[in-house]
């Protein structure tokens, strides 16, 4: 049979939609209502380094970071083609290469705090 | 004799003003533009975090510039959409059978809905909105 490499692309692709449905619209909600003024008080820096600091909030941001990166940088490579961009491989490497960059910088930072 | 395959016309960049259902994908494909820069905004606060308190409350000002408040509520229409139609798209994408019958889309689609309000409401409560 014929291996395809589609899983290893799908599987946090379909992760990802399904962690952006169910949490990054409270996410933008919360820095939504700190940009109007009201922080909410568990994104003061006390509340949040703690949260970041424990194994359980650093395992919850990276997944729900890398998984959102992942899937939309998939879905905006679908959307390229869409729109008409036809430079499949090209478009493919720059948002993929993103995504990753994009988690492992989220990893480092998580470890930092 | 030559054969003429039918190739039907495709404009590559303007397809999708043809049918409103084609508007529709492209208006919920776009959302990931949103989501993406979203991602970037997130990255950069958890850098700014691992940077002492300084920093955090440094980012906690930038967040209130105009540019970033429009930029947020497009991000989270962008990300509502995304939502409601991922929902809505669970009972077709996982229709569940029960014996001979399967069961009503409505109640799976309704079901992640549910679960969805109540995760935002935990997710607002612990972070002290009320």
């Amino acid at each position: 049979m014929a291996k395809s490499h589609k899983p290893v692309v799908w599987f946090p692709f379909a992760a990802g939609g399904t962690v952006i449905a169910f949490c990054i619209p409270v996410i933008i909600l919360l820095t939504f209502l700190a940009a109007l003024g009201h922080v909410p008080p568990g994104l003061s820096y006390e509340k949040l380094h703690a949260f970041a600091a424990s194994g359980i909030g650093k395992l919850v941001l990276f997944g729900v970071i890398a998984l959102s990166a992942w899937s939309s940088a998939h879905r905006l490579r679908c959307t390229c083609y869409d729109f008409g961009l036809r430079a499949d491989t090209l478009v493919a490497t720059v948002l993929y290469v993103a995504a990753i960059v994009g988690s492992i910088a989220a990893a480092l930072f998580l470890m930092r705090i | 004799m030559s054969r003429r395959p039918l190739v039907r016309e495709c404009p590559p960049t303007t397809w999708y003003f043809r049918q409103p259902r084609y508007l529709r994908y492209m208006s919920r494909e776009i959302t990931s533009i949103f989501i993406g820069a979203y991602c970037v905004l997130l990255v950069v606060g958890l850098q700014r975090l691992a940077a002492g308190p300084a920093a955090w409350e440094g980012f906690l000002t930038a967040l209130k510039s105009p540019a970033s408040i429009v930029f947020q509520f497009l991000c989270l229409v962008a990300a509502v959409y995304h939502a409601a139609t991922w929902f809505n798209a669970t009972q077709k994408a996982m229709p569940i059978q029960i014996g001979e019958d399967f069961v009503p889309g409505n109640l799976i689609s309704g079901a992640h809905y549910a679960a969805w309000a109540v995760l935002s409401l935990v997710v607002l409560f612990l972070a002290g909105v009320f």
